[in-house]
Order: structure tokens, then C-alpha cells, then sequence
């Protein structure tokens, strides 16, 4: 399916029924008191742009716990048994990395799109398709390096050192896989030219941070498998 | 191009009765939903407690109905100890979960926060549905277990490794039951998150013209800590749970160590720790039970300045006690575990923090006790409860004192007074803080008024009876008394029966009046009288709102705030207040910008 050339969204603060003064424009005016006058900001964040930090806050407690727990289990006895990361993950990563930079290339087509330039921009939805591929491929990836240590012998239960690697890449690689219907709900939205630029942003906020998660979990499994 | 201005998702008014009453996007009946969910759990746990309390009192009594819910657990109506320990472990679950966090932070929280922001409803309406139908989802799977396998898990709302980890062999529930409940609360931990996910946008991004974050009432402030709080710490307890899961179903053995023997048999784990799930549960733990204790302390101080007519002393530095409180919380957590066998040196490091905590909570009394003397406070349920949950925050707080100090600890751990400073400030206190918030916010959320004479019957036989069931405690607690016991047969603590008889008594005295609160809330909600829209003359946002507010809150107008949400004991127009929506400018000491 082509991605046609469409109107990018049309947005008339006129017809918003606060007339900007609450959300987006919401606290900065202050009313004058008692002949007080205040500076008004003219702009501030979106409440997906808090909402992001939010949930990224969490999973970055979810992974900081997973953490603590395999450094204190590493600890507390003599059964951890160190083995060699599968080899496919260095190519898992590149698959990763790869599609962040496809994201940014997409937000940037994206945004001329809906910019001035939209005569010029066919199908900003290519790269988006590229990335979800990419990310598909990366878990796929992760499902094959799972295959590499079930054939070594390794599984979830075989030793505390397997159990967390498990524990971590099957958590991560279900969080891309939330990432990636993220970045099929930016695609409808796009193809019905309801797409919000902060949407936008959010989604590409969380897809980095998957990336970045990902190079952390590999170093902490390197280091400390 | 410019963005479309965020606000909240709109959603048209919903027409058909499942869109309006069961899979509801807005917050007020969410906020219902939840109020209605907290009440259920609470009407459990409260009956759970009776159950324990009778058996503690009097151990061969027969209880009607207990065989036809577990003919194994109470053959005959008795209960055997581990199904003593079944119930105490649902009745804290229920309680600590339920009711604790759900009722003060999810239940009000859901429907004033956007309201007192001025926002027409959350920003994310589907996450915040969501957030309360897994949150309902959780209590159906705790309660099956109940119903399913051989019960409940027995190992206590705190789920110590290695019992949680073992399975069958160590009891009964603790296979399937335990199951059942890491993966209750870990979905609980899911709504919670997803909750506290609006909380936080809500209050940073959807404030009206002129609200200024100094300009939010304490309970607001209140629910964006307890928010912040509830985002760090649930995010914690949802992997510890799935590591218990994976113990459970998946051979692993995070938690279980090696060579440990149960009932004759050695069990096939190796290598765990059992020291880790503490660590995990009690940076949950800790900060959990400020997220019971926090919007308590915001309600009541929205309520107190309501009924005094005047401004606390300083709302800045309470709203900042409030943070204090959040922040320390994390570096408490340690001293749950003083006699765990962790190092010594680590458990002053918690010690310390621990006597810290105390400073921002003894602040925040002052400033009421302070705020209260010289003022003419307005007598009703609403303040009497809240004045009681001072009483009770004072009382219960103070045992913590002892309780912060290792050497101390040492004789108290694991003894009744525990059970008394944690029901007191727990059980009690953030309970107080719920019936506060119910007396006086629910002419706004049901359109009527309740009964005032019922109200103030009920607090008194409440205030009078929970000081009856648990100061006892602390008494028990120093003779040596044991907790999670079912039963007393040592020699030492026979001449401390008759004191749990008369605790058995109180409580059951106690939790009949609750009857009449129940009663009053039911009543009112049908034939009560009909509620003016701002019935306790008050200044914030919910109260320049029709009463129930209409679908987007403020019926298509936005309203703008001029004024911070204490100007009490001035001269208007309208009376001593002046609401934070009146442009009219009045002669007042002090504004907060």
C-alpha cells in the first residue's frame, strides 16, 4: 500500500473550545493580582511529553530492580555459572541502532511533510515502515539467540546466571514489541492526517530509549553474566 | 504549524448506561468506581479481622458458615492456625491494597484532582479507564484465592522468601495461592502505574489559567506526591512479583537458598537469596505505606482550613513536609529489616533516616495544632474526623519513634506493638482520612447531603473504639506478646487472654458502627437532602462547580483562578471567603503567587 501525498492536519486554535487557555496554554497567565503582573510563558509541554518521561521513568525502575536482584543473587552463592553471550547479538544490536537512526530520518521527512516543503515529500511513512521492520527483525533476532542457548543447554531454569539473561532480554524485547504497535498507531494516524507532532515525539522518545536500554542491558550482561 | 492545543482527550457525554456507569472515560465515575471497589475490600478485611479477633480470644470458638468456605482450613467452624494465618495474610492484602491505597489517592484523587486543576477530565481518559478495571481485575484474582486450590497464601501481606517461593510443600495455599496472589498484585502494581501516570500530567499540564503550582489546595498537592511515590515504588514490587511467579512455574531459584529442608524433605532450589525479596518488597513497602498516609494528610488539611476559616500557618512548608515525606521514604526502608541478619552498620544507616522522617511528620502536626489554636473551627463529621486523624497520626506515630531504633527493635520486632503503631497510623489514621473525605466532599460527588447526626454518632463510637482495640497493642507488644500467631498456649502470655478478649469485644462493637456510616452512605445517596453547590462556603475549584459536576466539569466555561485556595477570614461580598475562581480583589495578609 502507497502512501498518498495528503493535506497535513489543519489546526484552527479557534475552533479549540478554551481558546488555548487551558492545556497547552493552561497556568501561564496569571491573572493580575492586587495590580501584580506576572511573565506568561507561551508554551508548555504537552501532556504526552510529561507522559513519556513517566512511563520511561517506571521501566527504568523496573529494569534498575531486575539489576539489583541478579548483582545480589550473583552474590549470595557459588552456583552462577558465567557463558558466552550468543553471537547474534551484536548483529541484534546493529539492528536496533539502525532503526533509531531509520526513526529520525522518518520524523525529519515527517515533519517536512506537514511543513512547508509537502509538495515535495512522497511518503512519509516509508521510513516509519522502515524502522517497524527493523524492530520486527531485532526481535526476531532476540527469538534466535534464545534458540543459540536452548541449544547450548541453557534455559530459564538451568542457572541464575540463564535465568536472568532471559529475564532481561524477554522483558526488553516485550517492550520493543510495545514500541512497535506504537509505531503502527503513528502510522494510522499519519495515513489519516490526524497525526499530532507531540505523538510523534513521545513514540520516538520511547524508541531511543529502547535503544539505549538495549546497550545497557548488553554491557550489564557482558560485564556481570 | 503549530500543534493542536493539548488538553484533556475530549469525549462527548456518554449515552448508553455501559459507556456511562460501567466502561466509563470519565474521571468522577472512575473515582466512584474505585470509592465503590475500596468499600467492598473494606467490608472484607473488616469482616476478616473479625474472624481473627474471635479466634484469638477465644481459640476452640466455632464460627457459623467458616466450614462452608473452607471445610479444611475450619472443620467444625475452627479455625486451624494456618488457616488463622490465611485469613491475617487476605485481611492485610485487602486492607494495605484495597482500601489504603485505593480509597484516599485513586478514589478522590480520580475525581477532584482534575477538577481542583480545572481541567475538563484527565489526559489519557482510556488509560485512566483501563487503570481501574485492572486495579478491579486484581481483586477478583486475589479473592479466587479464596475459592481455588487449598486457599489463600499464608505468608502474610509481606510474603517473606522462602516461604513465598517453596510451593505446597511448606503449607497450605502456597502453591496456587501464592500464585494467585504475586500475580494479583503485580496487576494491581499495572493500574496503579497507569493511574499515577494521569495523576502527574494532570496536575503538570492540564492547570487552568492562573493556577500556578503554589496555587493548587493541599489535597492536590497531596495526590501528585503520593502519584510520584506510587510511580517509583509499584514499578519495584511488579518485577520482585514476577520473580516469585518464575520461582513458582519456572524451576528458577531466585529466592530460595540451598540445602533447605522442609517437612523432612530438601527442597531442589539452590543458591537463592532470601535476603533479596526484602530488600525488593520493603523499597515498595516502605513508600507504599506514605501513599496510604499522604493524600490522608492533604485531605485533612484541605478540610481543616475549610472548617477553621482561616489559612494554615504556612502552606508552602507543608506542602514541602509532604515531599520530604515522599523523598525520605525511600531511604527508610531498612528498618523492617533491623533483625533480618543484614549488617549491623546498614541498619544504623537506616536508623538515621528513620529518626529524619519524623521531623518533616512532627512539622506538619505542629503546623495544625498551631493553625488550630485561636481559630473558630466549624464543627462537623468532615472535621471531626479530621481533628480525629490527627489524634490517631500523633498516637500511632509516636510508637514509630521506638520502632526507628535498632536496639529497641530488637526486643519489638515481631511483637504486638508493631501491629499497634501500624494499625493506628495505617488502620486508623489514613481510615479517618477516608471518612473525612467522605463527610465533606460527598454532597459534590452525589449531589446530597448526608446525614449529620449519623456522622458525628459514627465518629464518636470510631474514634472512642479504635483507641479501645489498639492502644492495647502497645501494651501486648511490651509483655512479649508474638504476632502472626494464632493461638497463645505459652506459659507468659496466659494473664494477657483477657486483654485480647476485651480487644475482641472493641473491635467488634467498632466495626458495627461502621454499619452506620455504611448505612448513612447508602441512605443519603437515595434521599438525602439535596446539596447546594458549595455547602461548606469553600474557596476551591470543585466547589465553583455544579453540584454533581456536569460531564466536562464546568459545563463548557473554563474558569480562571485569581486567588490561592485558602483565602478564609477575609471580608467579600460573599462572606468570609473568597473562592480561587472570584476576580474580586479583597484586603488579605499574605497570597501565594
Amino acid at each position: 500500500m502507497a502512501t498518498t501525498v495528503q493535506e497535513p492536519p489543519q489546526i484552527d486554535p479557534r475552533r479549540s473550545p478554551d481558546n488555548g487557555n487551558s492545556g497547552n496554554s493552561g497556568g501561564r497567565n496569571s491573572a493580575p493580582v492586587n495590580g501584580d503582573r506576572r511573565v506568561a510563558l507561551d508554551y508548555s509541554p504537552p501532556p504526552s511529553s510529561t507522559a513519556i518521561w513517566v512511563v520511561l521513568f517506571a521501566i527504568t525502575m523496573m529494569f534498575a530492580a531486575f539489576t539489583s536482584a541478579m548483582i545480589v543473587r550473583k552474590g549470595s552463592a557459588l552456583d552462577w555459572r558465567s557463558f558466552k553471550l550468543p553471537s547474534i547479538l551484536v548483529l541484534n544490536t546493529l539492528l536496533l541502532l539502525a532503526s533509531s537512526v531509520t526513526l529520525e530520518v522518518a520524523r525529519r521527512r515527517i515533519a517536512a511533510f506537514m511543513g512547508k516543503s509537502k509538495g515535495q515529500v512522497e511518503s512519509p511513512a516509508r521510513w516509519l515502515y522502515v524502522t517497524l521492520v527493523l524492530g520486527l527483525l531485532f526481535v526476531a533476532g532476540q527469538y534466535v539467540a534464545w534458540a543459540q542457548l536452548r541449544a547450548q543447554g541453557l534455559y530459564l531454569a538451568t542457572n541464575p546466571s540463564s535465568s536472568f539473561f532471559y529475564v532481561f532480554t524477554v522483558t526488553h524485547a516485550l517492550h520493543v514489541l510495545g514500541g512497535l504497535g506504537g509505531l503502527i498507531y503513528v502510522i494510522r494516524k499519519l495515513s489519516r492526517s490526524s497525526l499530532r507532532r507531540s505523538t510523534l515525539v513521545a513514540t520516538a522518545r520511547y524508541w531511543h530509549f529502547m535503544d539505549v536500554l538495549w546497550l545497557y542491558l548488553l554491557l550489564l550482561l557482558w560485564m556481570k553474566l | 504549524m503549530h500543534d493542536m492545543s493539548a488538553h484533556a482527550a475530549q469525549h462527548q457525554a456518554p449515552t448508553s448506561f455501559i459507556r456511562k456507569h460501567i466502561f466509563s472515560l470519565d474521571h468522577k465515575v472512575i473515582g466512584k468506581q474505585y470509592y465503590a471497589l475500596a468499600l467492598l475490600a473494606a467490608l472484607v478485611g473488616m469482616a476478616l479481622s473479625w474472624m481473627m479477633r474471635i479466634h484469638l480470644a477465644w481459640t476452640n470458638a466455632a464460627i457459623p458458615g467458616l466450614q462452608a468456605l473452607s471445610p479444611s482450613g475450619a472443620p467444625g467452624g475452627v479455625m486451624t492456625p494456618e488457616y488463622y494465618l490465611q485469613l491475617m495474610t487476605m485481611h492485610g492484602t485487602i486492607m494495605v491494597f484495597f482500601v489504603l491505597t485505593t480509597a484516599p489517592f485513586a478514589a478522590f484523587g480520580n475525581f477532584f484532582l482534575p477538577i481542583q486543576v480545572g481541567a475538563e477530565d484527565m489526559p489519557f481518559p482510556r488509560f485512566n479507564m483501563m487503570s481501574f478495571w485492572v486495579t478491579f481485575v486484581a481483586f477478583v484474582v486475589l479473592i479466587s484465592s479464596f475459592f481455588l486450590g487449598d486457599g489463600p497464601t499464608l505468608g502474610g501481606w509481606t510474603q517473606y522468601a522462602p516461604l513465598n517461593s517453596v510451593g505446597s510443600v511448606s503449607g497450605p495455599g502456597q502453591g496456587l495461592g501464592v500464585v494467585l496472589w504475586m500475580t494479583s498484585i503485580g496487576l494491581f502494581c499495572i493500574g496503579q502505574l497507569l493511574g499515577s501516570l494521569n495523576f502527574i500530567t494532570t496536575t503538570l499540564d492540564l492547570r487552568v489559567k492562573g493556577m500556578s503550582l503554589m496555587r493548587l489546595p493541599l489535597s492536590a498537592w497531596a495526590w501528585f506526591i503520593t502519584s510520584c511515590m506510587g510511580l517509583t515504588a509499584f514499578s519495584v514490587l511488579m518485577p520482585a512479583c514476577i520473580l516469585v511467579i518464575l520461582d513458582h512455574v519456572a524451576g528458577t531459584s531466585f529466592f530460595v537458598a540451598s540445602n533447605l529442608v522442609i517437612n523432612d524433605q530438601l527442597q531442589p532450589h539452590s543458591g537463592g537469596s532470601t535476603l533479596l525479596w526484602q530488600h525488593l518488597f520493603w523499597f515498595f513497602g516502605h513508600p507504599e505505606v506514605y501513599i496510604a498516609i499522604v493524600p490522608g494528610i492533604g485531605i485533612v488539611s484541605h478540610i481543616l482550613i475549610t472548617s477553621m476559616r482561616k489559612p494554615m500557618l504556612s502552606q508552602r512548608v507543608l506542602i514541602y513536609c509532604m515531599g520530604a515525606l515522599a523523598v525520605l521514604s525511600y531511604m527508610v526502608y531498612g528498618h523492617h529489616m533491623f533483625v533480618s541478619g543484614m549488617n549491623p552498620v546498614s541498619a544504623l544507616a537506616f536508623s538515621f533516616p528513620t529518626l529524619v522522617i519524623t521531623i518533616p511528620a512532627t512539622i506538619t502536626v505542629l503546623i495544625w495544632v498551631f493553625s488550630l489554636y485561636g481559630s473558630r473551627l466549624r464543627i462537623n463529621s468532615a472535621s471531626l474526623f479530621a481533628l480525629g486523624f490527627i489524634s490517631m497520626f500523633v498516637s500511632g506515630g509516636v510508637s514509630g519513634f521506638f520502632l526507628a531504633q535498632p536496639s529497641i527493635d530488637i526486643m519489638l520486632h515481631a511483637t504486638y506493638f508493631v501491629v499497634g503503631h501500624f494499625h493506628m497510623v495505617m488502620g486508623v489514621a489514613a481510615m479517618f482520612g477516608i471518612f473525612a473525605g467522605t463527610y465533606f466532599w460527598f454532597p459534590k460527588m452525589a449531589g446530597r447531603m448526608m446525614n449529620e447526626t449519623l456522622g458525628r454518632i459514627h465518629f464518636w463510637l470510631s474514634f472512642v473504639g479504635a483507641y479501645c482495640i489498639f492502644m492495647p497493642f502497645h501494651y501486648l507488644g511490651m509483655a512479649g506478646n508474638i504476632r502472626r500467631y494464632s493461638s497463645f498456649p505459652d506459659d507468659f502470655l496466659q494473664p494477657l487472654i483477657p486483654v485480647h478478649r476485651l480487644i475482641t469485644i472493641a473491635a467488634l462493637l467498632t466495626g458495627a458502627a461502621q454499619l452506620i456510616f455504611l448505612y448513612n452512605l447508602i441512605h443519603s445517596r437515595f434521599w438525602g437532602e439535596p446539596a447546594p453547590d458549595n455547602p461548606w462556603e469553600a474557596t476551591s475549584l470543585e466547589w465553583s462547580t455544579a453540584t454533581p459536576p456536569p460531564h466536562d466539569n464546568f459545563g463548557g466555561k473554563h474558569p480562571v483562578v485569581y486567588h490561592d485556595p485558602y483565602q478564609y477570614g477575609v471580608q467579600s461580598s460573599v462572606g468570609d471567603y473568597v473562592m480561587q475562581t472570584s476576580p474580586e480583589q479583597v484586603k488579605t495578609d499574605h497570597e501565594e503567587k
